[in-house]
């Protein structure tokens, strides 16, 4: 915080210029510290911590079923993966197995997740480079994509719907129809987008060429995500590390040699279409079963059950007010969040609360690369800079 | 990934390569974590990341754990991911509670500026020869370092 760059003897002619916290392009709370020569950026640096909420202090002082809730609130553009990454680290602590529907019904609702956090991304990096009517079009595709979310867990954006040991109820009756009539919609949609933007002559000039980032740079900077894969590096968790059955489905995994926003923007566009593709086979193939594991230690049990069984209100009781113990132990547990490489890294004490759990936000380390990408560059290219790394603050900050 | 210590990689080579790096070595849950001592860190960082058959060159996370009243105190994190063989490797580094200072990273990975950023804001570990050692979330005139055990949760210190 508080950040300045100290003026270099003999350069007083610069400017130094302080961009944000309150700037509408920078998607939140980030401020730039740059130095201009005329219009070109000579030195940038950046300064966060704005909406720092100290998640990781709080996960210590909660049982793992309470720290869910806050998994949500870090990025809140992809709720259902932090749910996703924090419980699969504390079903690796606890060596849970899940039931494959759940498992189906997660990777559904994260790559649901997934196209909505790319349609807010278009939207607004769209609209920073001057595209209003992209903006407005992704915003009514990503409302629908919030209803199916509301539908099944109650909630448009904070959803907590993953629990420890498979998911928090079985969806509602017909809910598989709202992704269908989704999906029937959708394809058009992206043609729509792209008739607005692929080749759009301002679109071009104001985006390829801009922002470049070597892939040796994107590596060495701990660049993931679609920013990695626009870099032109085949990197993706869902394939080389497949956790909660995504390798059962068939998916290709974009990568564009361009290095610069132009690729970025086409990896992610390609993405979304990939996604569907995904969407489409888990609704196809979703297995009919339980979708909570059967561990009455752990997972709540049903309402209907508590009212005839001993056991299931004991149980109940014991998880409410006490929670689960997991072994003594610590894990990494990583997923392919629409960012990039999300990792909860876990340390379990024994008790029933984290003793550590510590977010690698695929933001926080992707925004290393921005001064990269925009030093030397024009200032109005800083916009189109921050719009491509799509970082949230809520996730970097934590 | 390798299971078990006898048939990691990463174990075999480093000792291969400097014996007296590994201080001790851990498995759970199919994962390997090495402890390293301080003094040894950053020529076996660097091992890792180049070394065929490894190359672990992306610095996926790096942290620090305050284990109060243990001493040594802290545990500094390091996760590394090799993007060839789609290993993943944790390292570990014991620093003493009283002046915990350990080398830094970022001349083996830059991506391990931020990182060490956070957690000397939040744990106040001084790591030597970072290019930018401020506090990068926490106010300029904070005092404390919040993740510590000792610092509370709510309430004024």
């Amino acid at each position: 915080m508080s950040v300045t760059l100290e003026r270099i003897p003999g350069q007083e002619e610069r400017l130094i210029l302080s961009m944000g916290p309150q700037h509408p392009s920078t998607h939140g709370v980030l401020r730039l510290v740059l130095e201009l020569d005329g219009e070109t950026v000579v030195r940038a640096i950046y300064d966060i911590g704005y909406l720092h909420t100290g998640f990781e202090k709080s996960f210590e002082s909660k049982t793992y079923t309470q720290c869910i809730t806050l998994t949500d609130r870090m990025d809140y553009l992809a709720p259902l993966s932090n749910n996703l990454g924090f419980c699969l680290a504390t079903e690796k602590l606890l060596d849970l197995e899940i039931p494959a529907r759940a498992q189906w019904i997660r990777v559904l609702l994260t790559e649901l997740t997934r196209i909505q956090s790319h349609l807010v991304w278009l939207g607004t990096h769209a609209i920073d480079l001057g595209a209003m009517s992209v903006f407005l079009y992704c915003f009514r595709e990503r409302e629908e994509i919030l209803n199916i979310f509301e539908a099944v867990s109650g909630q448009r954006m904070m959803t907590s719907y993953f629990r420890v040991g498979g998911l928090a109820l079985e969806p509602p009756l017909g809910w598989l129809k709202l992704v269908e009539r989704f999906l029937k919609k959708f394809p058009a949609r992206i043609e729509e987008y792209e008739t607005l933007l692929t080749k759009n002559p301002i679109w071009l000039r104001r985006t390829q060429g801009v922002g470049y980032i070597s892939p040796e740079d994107a590596v060495a900077f701990g660049v993931s995500g679609p920013s990695l894969r626009g870099s032109g590096i085949d990197w993706d968790i869902r394939k080389k590390q497949p956790y909660s059955s995504y390798e059962k489905f068939d998916f290709k995994v974009i990568t564009r040699t361009e290095c610069d926003v132009y690729g970025r923007y086409l990896a992610r566009v390609e993405e979304m279409r990939e996604s569907m593709r995904i969407v489409q086979q888990a609704m196809d193939g979703l297995p009919e079963g339980p979708v909570k594991s059967n561990a009455p230690h752990i997972v709540m049990p049903d309402r209907e059950s508590m009212k005839t069984s001993i056991e299931a209100l004991i149980y109940h009781f014991k998880i409410v007010t006490e929670g689960f113990h997991p072994p003594v132990g610590e894990v990494y547990q990583a997923i392919e969040s629409p960012r990039g490489e999300l990792g909860f890294y876990m340390v379990s004490d024994g008790s029933p609360k984290p003793f550590r759990c510590h977010v690698r936000a695929p933001s926080f380390a992707n925004l290393q690369a921005l001064p990269k990408m925009i030093e030397g560059r024009l200032i109005a290219d800083v916009v189109a800079c921050i719009g491509t790394i799509d970082i949230i603050l809520g996730e970097v900050d934590r | 990934m390798a299971a078990d210590l006898e048939s990691n990689l990463a174990r075999t080579k480093l000792l291969e390569f400097d014996p007296d790096a590994i201080e001790d070595a851990r498995a759970f849950r199919d994962e390997v974590t090495l402890y390293l001592r301080p003094g040894h860190l950053i020529r076996a960082c660097e091992f890792l990341r180049d070394e065929p058959g490894l190359r672990f060159r992306f610095l996926a996370d790096l942290t620090a754990l305050d284990l109060y009243p243990q001493e040594p105190r802290f545990e500094v994190v390091y996760h590394l991911l090799s993007l060839e063989t789609a290993q993943r490797l944790r390292l570990k580094v014991r620093v003493g509670g009283e002046n915990p200072r350990i080398p830094s990273a970022v001349p083996v990975w830059p991506a391990a500026n931020a990182f060490e950023r956070e957690v000397f804001d939040l744990f106040g570990i001084v790591f030597e020869g970072h290019p930018y050692l401020r506090r990068i979330l926490m106010p300029e005139d904070w005092e404390g370092y919040p993740l510590r055990k000792d610092y509370p949760i709510e309430g004024y210190r």
